[in-house]
C-alpha cells in the first residue's frame, strides 16, 4: 500500500504535456517554443518509464527503458537542426518572431 | 508513505517549474526553469528504478541539450524579456481550450484504467548492463538507424551554420 499508483504517474505526464502543448501555441519566441516541445517529449518518457516499471516481464520493462533512449536520440538530432534554422533565421532577418517568418513560403 | 510524499513533493516541483517556463516573459528564465524540471524528472526517474535512464536524463538534457540553448539565447540576444512582443491575440484563448480539452481527456483515460496491484521490481531492470546487451542484440537495427539520424542531423547543422562562400 506504499507504493504510488500507476494512475499517478500519468496524471503527471498529462500536466507536463499539455503545458508543453500550450507553451508551443501561445510562445511566439522559438527558442521557447522549442524548450516545450522538450517538455512535451519529457512528458511522454515519463509515461513510458512508468508504464515499463509496471510491466511484470523483465524484457518488456527493458523494451520501454530502450524506447526512452531512441526518444532521447531523436531530440538531440531536433534541437541540432532547429537551433541552426533559428541562427540561419536570425542571419538573414534580425528577427525570430514566428508569426512574421515567411522564409519557406513556396 | 514516504514513497507517496516523495512523489507528491516531485510532481508539484515538477508541474510548477513547467508552468514557469511556459509563462515566464524571460527566456533565459525558462531555460534555468527547464533545467530544474529535467532535475525533478530525473529524481522521479529514479523512484521508477530507471537508474540508467536517470543518469542519462542528466548528462543529455540538463548537460548537453540546455547548454545548446543558453549558447543560442546569448549568441542571438535573445535574453531580454521584449526581444520578442508578446502580444495578446486570439490564439491565447484557443490554445487554452485546445490544452485542457486534451488535458480532461488524458486524465479520464488515465483515471479509468485500473492497474489492481504494483509488481514486484525486478532489480536490474534499469541498469546499464541489461539496457545496453538488449540495445546491442534486440534493438540492434534501430541504434543503427538512430546513428543514422544522429550523423544527417550532425551534418545538417554544420551545412546551417556555414557561411556560404561566395
Amino acid at each position: 500500500m506504499d507504493a504510488v499508483p500507476l494512475n499517478a504517474y500519468l496524471v503527471l505526464s498529462a500536466f507536463l504535456f499539455v503545458m508543453g502543448a500550450i507553451g508551443v501555441v501561445i510562445k511566439r519566441n522559438p527558442i521557447v517554443m522549442f524548450m516545450c516541445i522538450e517538455l512535451m517529449l519529457n512528458a511522454v518518457n515519463l509515461s513510458f518509464l512508468a508504464f515499463a516499471r509496471y510491466q511484470t516481464d523483465l524484457l518488456a520493462q527493458v523494451s520501454g527503458h530502450v524506447f526512452v533512449l531512441f526518444v532521447f536520440g531523436v531530440a538531440a538530432a531536433e534541437v541540432a537542426v532547429g537551433l541552426g534554422i533559428i541562427t540561419v533565421m536570425f542571419r538573414l532577418r534580425e528577427s525570430i518572431d514566428v508569426d512574421e517568418v515567411t522564409l519557406l513560403r513556396g | 508513505m514516504g514513497e507517496r510524499v516523495l512523489f507528491f513533493i516531485l510532481a508539484i516541483v515538477a508541474i510548477l517549474s513547467a508552468g514557469g517556463v511556459v509563462f515566464s516573459r524571460n527566456p533565459v528564465r525558462s531555460a534555468l526553469l527547464l533545467v530544474l524540471n529535467f532535475f525533478t524528472l530525473a529524481l522521479i526517474y529514479f523512484t521508477l528504478s530507471a537508474q540508467f535512464i536517470g543518469a542519462l536524463q542528466v548528462i543529455v538534457y540538463a548537460g548537453a541539450i540546455m547548454v545548446l540553448f543558453l549558447f543560442v539565447i546569448m549568441l542571438l540576444n535573445l535574453g531580454s524579456p521584449d526581444a520578442v512582443p508578446q502580444e495578446r491575440d486570439l490564439k491565447r484563448p484557443l490554445a487554452y481550450l485546445i490544452g485542457f480539452g486534451i488535458l480532461a481527456t488524458l486524465i479520464a483515460q488515465s483515471l479509468a484504467l485500473l492497474i489492481p496491484g504494483v509488481p514486484q521490481a525486478s532489480p536490474d531492470a534499469g541498469t546499464a548492463r541489461v539496457i545496453g546487451l538488449a540495445l546491442f542484440t534486440q534493438w540492434a537495427y534501430p541504434l543503427l538507424l538512430m546513428g543514422v539520424l544522429l550523423t544527417v542531423g550532425v551534418i545538417g547543422s554544420i551545412l546551417l551554420a556555414r557561411r556560404r562562400a561566395s
